[in-house]
């Protein structure tokens, strides 16, 4: 069910400058969260931001009640949500969004770029749970932009691209030569950059492998009553924040 | 004891607040955060007459204080919402409010008559006033014979109560409101959004897809309730105040201007409870300040 949850800040860990990974806690039990979720955050303390900002759920544990969110600060909603005191309050509307397919025993490709990572954490470990074998392929400019891969590791195997070559094979995500390879994936999820989930999408699409993507539209209300995060789909426009964010690539019009 | 109720137009809303057209889609959304038998009423989602599918994103830009629209009126059409829509909502004792769109006249007519025959909605928003589609919407409510001739053609084929939602994009907005009084509106709600623009400096591109688009939110408050006090003075007929209402404190502004009722519209989307939270608010604020009737409130801004 979707609640309205006040938290408080717990932790901040930086990746580097613009990245890091808040944790909040709750003194009340926290919702059950499905990988892909997302949560509208009420930004504190910064007039300049009306709307609430929606952000993938990175993580939650129902032991300690948190829940884990990892933001890229880009613009001054997810700039000051990193500047907050630890134990400041923070207002939550979550669990938003539908989520990922969970296939059991089967073999799944995980394709990130950038903060497109965010959901993948709390995916492989229900995918873990089910007996699916995952492999990551995450991509970045330079190995300054590719977080998280020691926790993706805990998983399964960790492939990495960046376009100078710092790190893993150079080039894009797509040009990695896990796609020269033979594909027996089942199921290709992908999050990222819409140029990047596109080309993903295409080949999934020519391989004949279904392909799941988490869009990232901006949104106002998160709980489809206002009808701005929309995304041209087969069936025409459908609001990301309700019908989505994860879509069957099949079924987008991109 | 603070007796809540208003009248608009022999129609009973148990509390003066509802929520606005397009910010709370047909209540639905909002049922796991709030109860929605405490609304006063619901105005929900815009209808056409055949299913839209609105514009192109993006569709939103957020904004100093408020944030600018350019939704376009999707929907599934009337007949999904009638057939479909209503059976589910129609269980909470509230008043449901169908907001009507249409490109021409004809349009309006149809979409009224099919909602005159179905039961237990007892009044409809005529929406003269969207800013964001190409044809009809606004343009009907920026000229008193435009708005006029709308207002008579549903008059003519709808019995229940009729409320004439007003665009504050124009020059004299209480020349349109005493228009639709003549032609037999029960009633105004006012403002819709204002006109207004986004541009991207770093690409010199504007944010929405349609360039301009409605803007609300607590920016255009003021505006809103000056124009809510202009009507006021202007026309006998009931006037829902809309425009920026963040709290109940708000709310009781928009009253003493001259709303007999309000309603709640972006807030929602920054509040998902905020609706019922101003309920309560105006319970207190008249528990405090020993109001036994709210209607009392109506227009009692003190010159």
């Amino acid at each position: 069910m979707k609640r309205i949850q006040d938290f408080n800040v717990i932790s901040y860990t930086w990746l580097n400058d613009d990245n890091y990974i808040i944790t909040l806690g709750s003194e009340t039990d926290i919702e059950c969260v499905e990988p892909g979720n997302f949560a509208e955050i009420k930004v504190p303390n910064s007039p300049d931001v009306f709307l609430r900002r929606p952000i993938s759920i990175l993580d939650v544990d129902h032991q300690n009640n948190t829940i884990k969110f990892y933001i890229k600060a880009i613009g001054k909603g997810t700039r000051q949500l990193g500047n907050l005191d630890i134990n400041s309050s923070l207002n939550i509307v979550y669990p938003l969004g539908n989520s990922f397919s969970v296939i059991k025993k089967k073999r799944a490709l995980i394709v990130g770029g950038g903060s497109g990572i965010a959901p993948f954490i709390l995916l492989a470990s229900k995918l873990k749970d089910e007996n699916t074998e995952v492999t990551f392929l995450i991509g970045g400019r330079t190995s300054g932009d590719v977080f998280l891969t020691d926790e993706f590791g805990r998983y399964g195997e960790v492939l990495v691209t960046t376009e100078d070559g710092s790190l893993g094979e150079k080039g894009m995500v797509t040009q990695h030569s896990v796609f020269s390879r033979t594909m027996d994936f089942d199921l290709i999820y992908t999050c990222g950059p819409d140029p990047m989930m596109k080309a993903v999408a295409n080949i999934a699409s020519e391989k004949g492998i279904d392909c799941e993507a988490s869009l990232e539209n901006m949104m106002a209300c998160g709980i489809g009553a206002c009808l701005c995060c929309v995304t041209p789909t087969i069936r025409g426009n459908e609001c990301v924040c309700t019908e989505g964010p994860v879509f069957n690539s099949k079924d987008l019009v991109w | 004891m603070v007796n809540l109720n208003v009248n608009i137009a022999g129609l009973k809303l148990k509390n003066p607040v509802t929520t606005a057209s397009g910010t709370f889609g047909f209540g639905e959304e909002f049922e796991d955060f709030i109860d929605l038998n405490k609304l006063g009423g619901i105005f929900v989602k815009g209808l056409t007459l055949y299913n839209r599918e609105g514009n192109d994103y993006p569709r939103m830009a957020e904004t100093p204080s408020g944030m600018l629209n350019a939704v376009g009126l999707q929907n599934k059409g009337i007949d999904y919402f009638i057939n479909t829509i209503y059976p589910k909502i129609k269980k909470w004792d509230t008043q449901i409010f169908p907001n009507i769109n249409g490109s021409v006249v004809e349009d309006y007519i149809a979409v009224a008559e099919k909602l005159n025959d179905v039961e237990g909605i007892e009044g409809l928003e005529l929406n003269i006033s969207c800013p964001n589609v190409k044809e009809g919407g606004m343009a009907f409510g920026v000229s008193c014979p435009s708005a006029i001739a709308v207002t008579k053609a549903v008059r003519e084929v709808y019995d229940k109560t009729i409320i004439v939602k007003l665009s504050p994009n124009v020059t004299d907005i209480t020349e349109i409101a005493k228009g639709v009084e003549g032609a037999g509106a029960d009633g105004v709600s006012l403002i819709n959004t204002l006109l207004g623009m986004a541009i991207d400096a770093n690409t010199r591109k504007p944010i929405l897809s349609t360039i301009t688009g409605g803007l609300s939110g607590p920016a255009i408050k003021p505006v809103a309730i000056r124009m809510v006090w202009q009507v006021y003075n202007a026309v006998k007929i009931p006037i829902v105040g809309i425009g920026g209402i963040m709290n109940a404190t708000d709310a009781i502004e928009f009253m003493l201007a001259g709303s007999t009722a309000i309603q709640v519209g972006t807030a929602n989307f920054i509040d998902p409870q905020i609706s019922v939270k101003i309920v309560d608010g105006l319970e207190d604020y008249c528990t405090q300040n020993r109001i036994t009737e709210i209607s009392d409130l109506i227009g009692g801004m003190i010159s």
